[in-house]
């Protein structure tokens, strides 16, 4: 807090700057290492003779000729056929996100304009009802999906996640549309429009800031979704996600864990530049719900 | 907006959100008062010189057409709910009565499935919930009295853990404290105990779950909190600087109040979310040593021979209620308040 008043003395600005360090230290030093190791042989960034061999890159240069290998990548993307599952992550991520913001955006807007009882209700059992852990949800599903015959195929996983998505993109935009003033579309619907009308020419045109928040959600919810990928979709179908819990499995072959590695780096790398283009977004997403509820 | 219209619009995601988590709620509840069939076994006499010999064995056939007529299994009432993976009321019994002290009682009891994935879970929320809160209100305050023009990549550093799913979050440190990783290895030297590792430790297992937690979810009390500290009114905080307050007391007395709306809807979120901690057992490889009431759900659905729908049926229903129990308080109050405003 930037006060005239307020005075910091040298000892508690030199604390501040030291956690502040330390902790982002401990945020990205993670990935940063990942990254890094993600370039080396399985001997360097999992020694078992020193782990300094991760930076020397002693075995990379041995097996390799070079410092720096890019074999982990090539061989997870095609050998591993990773390809695939990051065909399936930008397929099933393009119709969760487009499919959950129509039905979001029109449920939401309905919920803010209503002045009765049930949509308070709604609006609480969708709190419920963002509290089931997905798991139990998927037990739920996984029998009936059996003997319907659609378990496997990336529509039912759509499908699914825009479901389980809903409760919180409805409560993220209501907290949106309730920001946006009543008087304008009643002055549309005095003027002839229909409901419809109203909300598709007059508030949607003004709703853009919520709309992208909601999507950076889904996008995160179903581009980052282990457990219903991983028990509603077959081998074939498998997404990023449970493609490299797949390369843990088998742990025998020696450039799996490797492929795990460099796997993980490719999946993460676009949605940290994703974030870092939209953080002001991912932000008041965040706050939506807390600050102005 | 009329009755009418309010359905159309409504339609589509109320028809999503009944189908897909209404109805698999229902169907869980359904599944979970059946067991898989037993195997149908016969007798086949088999006589040579030496004698007729009868041996039992699986009627393959018979079990698989049983199988396919009745695919929900067989009718089991609420035998799987006290079965042995489950409430075990059976085994409690007996241990109650055999065992001679009640801290022997305890340790047997903690040693059924259930019962200790129950331990787990809730030691899980209670120690990762309130540090996820204290450290991500002193990230906030320490962020907040840095010069804006930097703020912005500190904080994109700062939500880095909370943007990536837990199973990648997860491996990414387990691939580092673990025995060939960097920190594992330089543990193994500081400590001088070459065989010091996660796995081999169940209270070191625990505490680097724990530790995991604190660090994915901490970024998110953070934003929150930081947003909720950018509306602190100025006044107040400047007649206490005037009024000599330390800077402890102005947090105390001025900050705290104001955000103290925030900080409960904090807690709930992120015991919601330490409530079905899973994700993380799978990256640390910690099945062993660590499981969770979502891990023997997931565990049960994964089952290589026989998928236990009925045993995961029967922990997801339970699990439900202890949801219902940690969301009791707030439904109450909301309801309570909803009445005062009518």
């Amino acid at each position: 807090m930037e006060y005239g008043l307020d005075k910091r003395s040298n000892a508690l600005k030199i604390f501040n700057t030291t956690f502040i360090i330390v902790w982002l230290l401990v945020a990205c030093f993670p990935f940063i290492w990942t990254f890094w190791g993600s370039f080396k042989v399985r001997a360097d960034f999992f020694s078992r003779a020193d782990w300094w061999y991760a930076i020397t890159a002693f075995n990379t240069l041995l097996e390799t000729g070079g410092k720096f290998t890019t074999d982990a990548y090539s061989q997870a993307w095609t050998e591993g056929e990773f390809w695939k599952a990051s065909r399936n992550t930008v397929i099933v991520t393009f119709f969760v996100v487009t499919i959950s913001l129509f039905l979001g955006t029109l449920g939401a807007y309905a919920l803010s304009r209503s002045t009765r009882n049930y949509a308070f209700w709604i609006l609480i059992a969708a709190l419920i009802f963002r509290a089931m852990p997905h798991i139990t949800l998927v037990s739920g599903y996984l029998f009936p999906f059996f003997q319907l015959q659609i378990w496997g195929i990336l529509p039912t996983t759509i499908v699914v996640l825009v479901a389980i998505n809903q409760p919180f993109t409805l409560w993220l935009l209501y907290s949106f549309f309730k920001t946006v003033p009543k008087e304008l579309d009643e002055s549309a619907l005095i003027d002839g429009c229909s409901y419809f009308q109203a909300f598709r020419h007059i508030i949607m045109p003004v709703m853009w800031p919520g709309v992208i928040t909601a999507g950076l959600f889904s996008l995160m919810l179903a581009y980052n979704d282990f457990t219903v990928t991983a028990l509603l979709l077959n081998q074939e179908n498998h997404t990023m996600v449970p493609k490299i819990q797949s390369y843990l499995g088998t742990n025998q072959h020696e450039g799996n864990l490797m492929w795990a590695v460099s796997a993980v780096v490719s999946a993460t790398a676009p949605l940290f530049m994703l974030v870092m283009f939209f953080q002001r977004q991912v932000i008041s997403g965040l706050t939506a719900g807390a600050v102005k509820g | 907006m009329p009755n009418k219209t309010f359905f159309w619009f409504f339609l589509p995601t109320g028809l999503a959100m009944i189908l897909f988590i209404g109805l698999p709620i229902i169907s869980t509840g359904i599944q979970s008062f059946y067991a898989q069939h037993d195997q149908v076994v016969k007798e086949v006499k088999k006589c040579d010189p030496f004698g007729c010999t009868v041996s039992i064995v699986v009627d393959q056939e018979k079990t698989s057409k049983i199988r396919e007529e009745k695919p929900l299994g067989k009718f089991n009432g609420f035998g799987t709910y006290v079965d042995r993976n489950h409430l075990a009321i059976e085994e409690i019994g007996k241990f109650w009565s055999e065992t001679n002290s009640f801290g022997e009682f305890v340790d047997q009891v903690t040693n059924l499935p259930f019962y200790k994935a129950l331990i787990f879970t809730l030691t899980y929320c209670l120690f990762v919930t309130p540090n996820v809160l204290l450290l991500g209100f002193i990230i906030a305050l320490s962020l907040n009295a840095v010069t804006r023009r930097i703020r912005g990549p500190l904080i994109f550093g700062t939500i880095l853990p909370m943007i990536v799913t837990p199973l990648v979050g997860s491996l990414v440190l387990f691939w580092m404290i673990d025995a060939e990783g960097i920190i594992g290895a330089n543990l193994q030297m500081l400590m001088d105990d070459p065989y010091l590792s996660l796995k081999s430790s169940k209270t070191l297992t625990w505490i680097t779950i724990i530790i995991y937690g604190i660090w994915h979810h901490s970024p998110f009390a953070f934003v929150v909190f930081y947003a909720a500290l950018q509306t602190v009114p100025q006044e107040p905080v400047e007649a206490a600087i005037i009024d000599g307050a330390s800077r402890w007391q102005r947090v105390r007395h001025i900050v705290l109040p104001h955000i103290y709306p925030v900080v409960t809807f904090v807690a709930l979120i992120s015991l919601m979310d330490n409530f079905r901690v899973f994700e993380p057992i799978i990256g640390f490889s910690a099945e062993g040593s660590a499981q969770s009431l979502s891990w023997l759900i997931y565990d049960n659905l994964v089952n290589e021979e026989v998928i236990l729908f009925g045993s995961a049926a029967a922990t997801s229903m339970m699990t439900i209620v202890g949801i219902a129990i940690l969301l009791a308080p707030v439904l109450i109050r909301t309801w309570k308040e909803f009445r005062t405003a009518r």
